[in-house]
């Protein structure tokens, strides 16, 4: 079984459910990103999503925009991102990792080439933001054979006679994105949130992950009564860029937020 | 050159999915795509109704002002030496370039959407000028990203756009230019897709825009075509066009797929030199990839991060290209090659001088390379050059070169 599996297995056997923070690798600072990743986790993370940086993130908010400008001015690119995956699987052999970012920087080195170098150092899935089920039968074969998870999207304004199909082609979890709009957008309507995973759960068993809008241990817990896994991105990464002068700090104060929503969850 | 067969089957692309071989698709978030597929399917019933095609020929005619000539530049043939130039000249247009061919094109379909807002990126201007006007003609509310590298460079273009009741949104991300003005305008229209309609001005960006944005542009081909013929009584020997992500050109080149005599040559911005990095010329110095819902050419590092680009005109400073130009090359139809600054420059004054018209700096990369080709041809060759644009908004950029501020 793989680690999302196992994961969300034993969420479930215990009642509970998963919370994924997302950071940008290598932001502020290359040397800030694994002790934070294990920061998180013992703040109580499930599922560490580790973001990408690229130069042109067309999905994300100013938030996460500045965090990739950060990330990039270190010369962090995507090797340098499998090594952090490598290094902290040294000390955690069991919290998924699942890699968010675009599409060019996985061209640019190719997919065969990729996939065999995060297997190896430890990614348990992928999420490319501007990849579509339609464009992806090539890049999903190809990950399959590295058991890499290809996770994607459902948005608000999917159809409800394209979920099968985009479900079908995905493993580990799909990511339902709350709202129209780009990451650390408005808050989000759970009711609507609700109504929409009605809808999803119809069409698939795989567990479901919702992040946009999220931003409080409120709102962490009014998505987690409704969704398996509630991932929260914006508002962390808006703390690392309050604490980019005293980075050391980073991995307390930004895991501090994660607890706290943990036991709001849990409560 | 491909064979006949081959040819035939470039004219029916894409494929129902936006492809041009490897090149095009739809990369977008998921919460585009349904936005992408309601606009593909909208698109594919207008094209085949004949109120529609009425509708926009009758634009076209009476508020565009086409058909646009076909100029034969006498003088400047004669003083260059070589085969004779003719100019399309799209200069003539309403708005002053060819970029409101498509801004009438894609405003019919906003209103057979029902959307009241439309949203445009722009570079040297003229798209977001030509989306302006249609948003001000249908009473469209109308929001403009530009770089903000881009405002300062064309601060008379972003002045026609707010007297034209257009909102100016400058963008500081990124390089500050046109790719990250069409990041923003993608992030807009992600937000508030139900009520707006994303007028892409180049034919590039997720399927369906590269297929209708040449459609519409195709006007300019198909008249040229016939024009020749009827002036010259025969097809030309080359073709001529700037491409930045390539608009003019495709609009150019398509109807001229199938005549194998006919050279196509896009010309992009060599910026300082390709030996320099510092240009703007995928096709000629770029390798594929994946940006702003397309493959195609771009611009990167090893590592997939798109470069920076640099060209004096705002119009072709742009890191990718759209993907029917990355097929065409890559089949060996069409020819891409670069310009530099410094030869668009003097083309620009060499044009202006010699025949009285002023070019958009754009047009003026296919100027400069259309008479470095012209001295090597016969003198009854006949080459076309798209003279995509007029170069009014560029008289500051030229005056400062020339050390001189208003």
């Amino acid at each position: 079984m793989s680690r999302i599996a196992n994961c969300f297995a034993r969420l479930e056997q215990n009642g509970r459910k998963a919370l994924i923070p997302y950071v940008t690798g290598g932001d502020p600072e290359p040397a800030v990103t694994v002790p934070l990743m294990h920061a998180l986790v013992a703040a109580g993370a499930d599922i560490i999503e580790l973001g990408v940086p690229f130069s042109d993130p067309m999905a994300d908010g100013p938030v996460i925009q500045l965090a990739c400008e950060r990330a990039l001015a270190h010369g962090t690119r995507l090797l340098d991102i499998l090594e952090m995956v490598r290094e902290f699987r040294q000390q955690d052999d069991q919290t998924p990792v699942v890699l968010m970012g675009y599409m060019n920087p996985v061209e640019a080195i190719g997919y065969a080439n990729f996939a065999s170098r995060a297997r190896e150092a430890g990614v348990d899935g992928v999420l490319t933001v501007d990849l579509p089920p339609e464009e992806a039968d090539e890049l999903v074969e190809v990950f399959r054979k590295e058991n890499l998870d290809v996770i994607f999207l459902l948005a608000p304004t999917t159809q409800e006679s394209r979920i099968r199909s985009v479900c079908e082609k995905g493993s580990g979890y799909v990511y339902y994105v709350s709202l129209k709009g780009v990451t650390g957008s408005a808050a989000l309507d759970v009711k609507a949130v609700e109504e929409k995973l009605a809808e999803v759960r119809r069409h698939t068993d795989m567990p479901v992950g919702v992040g946009f809008g999220i931003r409080d241990e409120a709102s962490a817990r009014a998505v987690s009564e409704v969704a398996d896994g509630v991932i929260v991105g914006s508002v962390l990464v808006n703390r690392i860029a309050e604490l980019t002068k005293t980075p050391e700090a980073i991995p307390e104060q930004v895991s501090t937020i994660i607890a706290a929503m943990r036991s709001a969850m849990d409560a | 050159m491909p064979t006949k067969a081959e040819l035939a089957a470039l004219m029916q692309l894409p494929d129902d999915r936006g492809h041009f071989g490897p090149y095009g698709g739809c990369f977008v978030s998921e919460t585009l795509i349904g936005a992408l597929q309601d606009l593909d399917r909208t698109y594919e019933e207008m094209r085949k109704d004949p109120a529609f095609q009425a509708e926009f020929d009758a634009d076209l005619a009476h508020y565009v002002g086409r058909p646009s000539p076909l100029y034969f530049a006498e003088r400047l043939s004669r003083e260059n030496g070589g085969a004779r130039i003719y100019l399309k000249r799209e200069d003539l247009n309403h708005t002053g370039a060819h970029k409101v061919n498509n801004t009438i094109g894609q405003a019919l379909l906003a209103k057979k959407m029902g959307k009241p807002r439309v949203i445009a990126e722009t570079g040297a201007g003229q798209h977001g000028v030509a989306s302006a006007t249609v948003a001000a003609r249908l009473g469209l509310e109308c929001q403009v990203y530009m770089g903000i590298e881009d405002v300062r460079r064309q601060s008379l273009n972003v002045y026609r756009m707010k007297l034209l009741g257009a909102k100016v949104i400058a963008v500081e991300s990124g390089t500050r230019t046109l790719k990250d003005a069409m990041n923003e305008a993608m992030r807009d229209w992600v937000t508030n897709v139900d009520s707006t309609y994303y007028i892409i001005g180049t034919a590039a960006g997720p399927h369906p825009y590269p297929k209708l944005v040449r459609d519409f542009q195709s006007i300019i081909g198909r008249e040229a075509r016939q024009q020749c013929l009827d002036q010259v009584g025969r097809l030309p020997d080359a073709l001529v066009a700037c491409v930045g992500g390539g608009s003019n050109a495709i609009g150019l080149f398509h109807p001229f797929i199938e005549d194998e005599g006919v050279r196509m040559v896009g010309v992009e911005a060599g910026g300082y030199g390709l030996e320099t990095g510092q240009h703007a010329a995928p096709l000629s110095a770029g390798r594929p990839g994946v940006l702003h819902g397309n493959r195609t050419y771009l611009m990167e590092d090893d590592a997939g991060q798109i470069i920076g680009t640099h060209s004096v005109s705002a119009g072709l400073d742009y890191p990718g290209v759209g993907p029917e130009h990355s097929w065409l090359k890559d089949c060996g139809r069409a020819e891409y090659v670069a310009a530099t600054d410094e030869e668009a420059l003097a083309a620009f004054r060499t044009l202006t001088r010699v025949e009285g018209i002023m070019p958009a700096l754009e047009s003026s990369h296919a100027v400069a390379h259309a008479l470095k080709m012209a001295r090597e041809m016969d003198k009854d060759d006949v080459i076309v050059v798209n003279l995509s644009g007029r170069g009014d908004k560029d008289i500051h950029t030229v005056a400062s070169i020339d050390g001189i501020e208003f």
